[in-house]
């Protein structure tokens, strides 16, 4: 009999406002210990919190951007612990009201095709700092900077049914929250943390107990993680045993989980609304505004790059980014549509690898939109061969060489397209390379493209290749 | 000086009668001389204050004084300010000097006042004698042998005692009135969300109000103007036009109505207190108003709901005095949860513990509705009642505390009867309105009897010129103790 695999996933995702969720110190990653940590964040007597209004908006936004529910009115609520790192020696976060209820985030599962993974809620509350264990011989340090650190929660139904729809679920939802300027996504940093609630099932029945597995900084690792925990689980069901409820570490080193505390040991949260801070209201226009200031959704961009041909795959990775979508909008939209797929195909292939080279974000593209339309212009009309221009021309606009048609005469790469000159070379050639005209009229069509390059070769490239070609043919064909 | 008004002090550093430097001299000399009695202050420095009041002299000379420049002012070490200890009466933050000033404090400065001293508390606000302080309990300046009211018991002997002109405290179930009534001064808790708790150390957030003490309601609105005022850093601070408190001062009573709550007449009210009170009302129906009865039916859970409200808060607010961060920490500990217990253990005294404890266990899991959420349901009540009160009548007046002060250590060991001292105080906390205390006789043993007044929300202007108008017609505000040097 089949295991169905149920999983939930919780995401904590850092807002990019510049300042923390009730203070006014900096949110900014990597200072000196304790010097981004105010009065209110190291919770000395008498400080009181007050709410970041961007980082409700960025709330707003992201509930808009998934059809959810935003909540006119929404509670703070003090989760209470004792922790080193929990300077308050509570976290504020939204318990039984949260701001955003509902939405749904479509993804494309390996076996299930085209689906939607419903969330539950997704609510604010800000971080903790950080204990140092390690850096000090017999203490621990404890770095403020990030407490206090806005976070928004987002958490699923537990409907996603493999490791790999939850990579693909995270990836979507990753790139939701970079789009609308929520999060920066940057999750070496932690700005973007999984943890996936992990169980399994005879198909049909009840839900089984369920372990929640921490700490998936990683998209790799969070797939790993999740198939071995499933693994996990199935060997002790199927050997007869009972799942524990408990909280599990993924270790990347060794590739396992391993158990941090049961529910025996968790705690009583004692959750009760802030009373520091009144019930969250959005008002109707402010919501209004910020749907009004909402930038086209990846989806609709996605459908005017099919719209251009694109391939649906190619259109997916354009708009895998806003900066990306929006490059690549801006470069195509300008041009005759025929020369979208040589357009895409420049952004996704070489624009791309020396974007990559140099660690740029394709909004600090060294070639403009505008540079990419007028080099397909010169390969559209003739002037350069294709191969040419992503090869040689584009490397040049990188190096701020200067403009397309400036370097393609300061290079010397305008195409032969006089047939005399061309009809010399490929004598030259076909005298040269005997054995090959020989093969080739043996039937061996492998050579003749060994002629073409031959021809290219001697032209630096710059032969007008249906030329070279056609020019070819009928010489061999004598 | 030590008897004067507040307008009069500032009318005498205006007029440079007297200056800023020598007049808070005199207060710090009354203090050496009565603060070893009275152990109202936590913390004296002369020299910060001087440093202020030569400021203060400096800005009366060039002209730019405000009412209450030059003046001092002693505040409950509640209050953090820069610089100064702020213990907040515990053991916990014995050592805590504050590195920010409060937005009461910050205030204050601004009006050029001068920071006179911290004065003494029940630890963390919790109680209603003064005496769960770790810096020893207050004494009564009527009687040393009884307890001045608390929490604010040191503001409340500090005015009393003529050792401040004027001082501030905080009035989460009564913490300012219960203290006024007993020492035989005059006390307002605002309107909550009317004066910033930024800077306040809370106890319970969401009944937690800053207030003055002062000998007279004259004095009460000069206070008021400079301490009330919005602040950003405070969610639940109110965003409203400045006013000027002392604006209705001098109006007449006639037709004022003021209404009765039998509830607060009822058992557990001692007769010395009842008949002062008694002779207060009629004193207010000769000036003209007019008296109603009117009903606070759900007054009597008023206890039990807050009893569950406060601690709950207060539980979760005190949870950030661990040890870690500042404050005292356990000499020796085996590991972290170690350091924790005794750290907490070791640095709140009893009834702090006790608190702590109930508010725990109200607030955990299967607890919190039968406790937490029942005593919000019966607190929307109390201010039901108030709200229908108010359709009646403009002012609610009765007793302030059932019986005068009580002798230091009658209390102590029953929680319970101490609770009940706020009995008539805490339902305006509930249901966040202005109340003050204004002493309108004596009673038993020659201690003073405290008449408390119930305001609209923002009503703070009515209630000071009912008692000016009171206070016109008797001199039961200007009597104070005698015998004391």
């Amino acid at each position: 009999m089949s295991w169905e695999i149920v999983i939930g996933l919780e995401t904590h995702a850092q807002l990019s406002t510049a300042s923390k969720m009730f203070s006014g110190a900096s949110t900014a990653f990597g200072a000196l210990a304790n010097t981004q940590a105010s009065a209110v964040d190291m919770a000395l007597p008498g400080v009181l919190p007050v709410a970041n209004k961007g980082a409700v908006e960025r709330a707003i936004r992201f509930g808009l951007a998934i059809g959810a529910t935003i909540n006119r009115r929404s509670v703070f609520a003090r989760k209470n612990y004792f922790y080193p790192d929990l300077p308050k020696g509570y976290q504020i976060s939204q318990y039984e009201l949260p701001i955003v209820q509902g939405g749904e985030i479509p993804i494309v599962s390996p076996t299930r095709g085209e689906i939607v993974i419903r969330l539950t809620r997704a609510h604010l509350e800000e971080d903790a700092g950080k204990s140092l264990h390690e850096d000090f011989h017999g203490m621990s340090g404890i770095d403020l900077n990030r407490a206090g650190t806005p976070l928004l929660e987002i958490v699923t139904e537990p409907e996603i049914r493999s490791a790999e729809e939850a990579v693909a679920y995270a990836k979507k939802l990753h790139q939701i929250v970079t789009w609308y300027d929520i999060c920066d996504g940057n999750m070496q940093e932690g700005s973007f943390r999984c943890d996936a609630n992990v169980s399994v099932r005879r198909p049909g029945a009840p839900l089984g107990t369920r372990c929640e597995i921490k700490n998936l900084n990683s998209f790799r690792f969070m797939e790993k993680a999740i198939q071995f925990e499933v693994k996990r689980q199935i060997e002790i069901l199927e050997d007869g045993g009972r799942i524990v409820q408990e909280t599990r570490l993924y270790d990347p080193d060794r590739d396992e989980t391993r158990s941090m505390r049961t529910k025996e040991e968790a705690h009583d949260y004692r959750y009760f609304p802030d009373p520091d801070l009144l019930p969250l209201v959005v008002k109707e226009e402010w919501i209004e505004k910020v749907r009004d200031e909402l930038p086209e959704s990846p989806f609709e961009q996605k459908k005017k790059l099919i719209a251009y041909e694109i391939p649906v795959e190619k259109a997916e990775q354009l708009t895998s980014t806003r900066n990306s979508s929006t490059f690549a909008i801006a470069t195509l939209m300008g041009a005759p549509k025929e020369r979208a797929p040589v357009l895409a195909n420049w952004i996704l292939g070489p624009l791309a690898a020396m974007l990559n080279e140099e660690r740029l974000d394709i909004a600090q593209s060294k070639v403009s939109s505008d540079q990419l339309r007028d080099l397909s212009e010169r390969v559209a009309d003739g002037t350069v061969s294709s191969t040419v221009a992503a090869s040689v021309v584009l490397p040049a606009l990188w190096q701020q060489e200067g403009s397309v048609d400036a370097i393609i005469e300061k290079r010397g790469l305008k195409q032969i397209s006089d047939s005399g000159a061309i009809e010399k070379i490929v004598d030259e050639v076909l005298a040269a390379n005997a054995r090959q005209v020989e093969d080739y009229r043996a039937g061996k069509d492998k050579a003749f493209n060994s002629l073409v390059g031959q021809v290219m070769k001697a032209t630096k490239g710059k032969a007008n290749p249906a030329q070279a070609n056609e020019i070819l043919k009928r010489k061999l064909a004598r | 000086m030590l008897n004067s008004s507040l307008k009069e002090l500032s009318s005498a550093l205006a007029s440079k009668k007297i200056s800023s430097v020598e007049l808070t001299k005199t207060f710090l000399e009354r203090i050496t001389a009565l603060n070893g009695r009275l152990n109202a202050f936590i913390t004296v420095d002369p020299e910060k204050s001087l440093v202020q009041a030569r400021a203060a002299d400096a800005r009366i000379a060039q002209g730019r004084a405000a009412p209450l420049t030059g003046v001092p002012v002693a505040h409950k070490d509640i209050f953090v300010a820069r610089d100064w200890l702020t213990t907040c009466g515990s053991k916990i933050l014995s050592n805590f000097v504050s590195p920010y000033d409060a937005h009461l404090i910050e205030r204050f400065n601004a009006a050029g006042a001068v920071i006179l001293g911290k004065t003494n508390m029940d630890e963390f606000a919790m109680g209603s004698s003064s005496e769960s302080s770790f810096y020893g309990p207050v004494k009564n300046p009527w009687n040393t042998d009884c307890v001045p009211g608390g929490s604010s018991g040191g503001s409340a002997a500090a005015v009393a005692a003529r050792m401040a002109p004027a001082a501030t405290g905080t009035d989460t179930g009564g913490s300012i009135r219960q203290p006024a009534a007993l020492s035989g001064i005059c006390g307002l808790k605002p309107t909550y969300g009317l004066v910033s708790r930024y800077g306040m150390v809370a106890f319970a957030s969401s009944l937690d109000q800053g207030g003055p003490f002062a000998k007279s309601a004259e004095d009460l609105a000069m206070l008021l103007d400079v301490m009330a005022g919005f602040d950003e850093r405070d969610s639940t601070s109110i965003e409203r036009d400045a006013e000027d408190y002392a604006r209705d001062l001098d109006e007449p009573l006639s037709g004022l109505r003021v209404g009765v709550p039998k509830e607060h007449f009822g058992e557990g009210l001692a007769p010395d207190v009842g008949k002062a009170v008694e002779e207060a009302l009629a004193q207010l129906e000769k000036l003209g108003a007019k008296r109603v009865p009117v009903e606070l039916r759900n007054s009597g859970l008023s206890v039990p709901a807050y009893y569950v409200i406060a601690p709950a808060e207060a539980s979760s607010n005190l949870s950030r005095f661990d040890g870690v961060r500042y404050g005292y920490r356990a000499k020796d500990y085996t590991d972290l949860a170690d350091m924790y217990r005794r750290t907490r253990a070791e640095g709140f005294g009893a009834e702090v513990r006790r608190r702590i404890l109930i508010g725990t266990y109200v607030l955990s899991h299967g607890y919190y509705d039968a406790y937490y959420l029942k005593a919000q349901k019966v607190r929307r009540l109390i201010a039901n009642d108030f709200t229908e009160a108010f359709k009646r009548c403009d002012v609610v007046v009765g007793p302030t505390a059932p019986t005068v002060a009580f002798r230091l250590g009658a209390k102590t060991s029953d929680p319970v009867q101490m609770y009940l001292n706020d009995i008539y105080t805490i339902p305006a906390n509930l249901a966040g309105l202005p109340a003050a205390s204004i002493p309108c006789g004596f009673g038993a043993g020659g201690l003073p009897v405290g008449l408390h007044l119930v305001g609209n929300y923002f009503a703070e202007a009515r209630l000071l010129n009912l008692a000016h108008q009171y206070q016109k017609a008797t001199d039961w505000h200007r009597r104070e103790p005698r015998g004391l040097q």
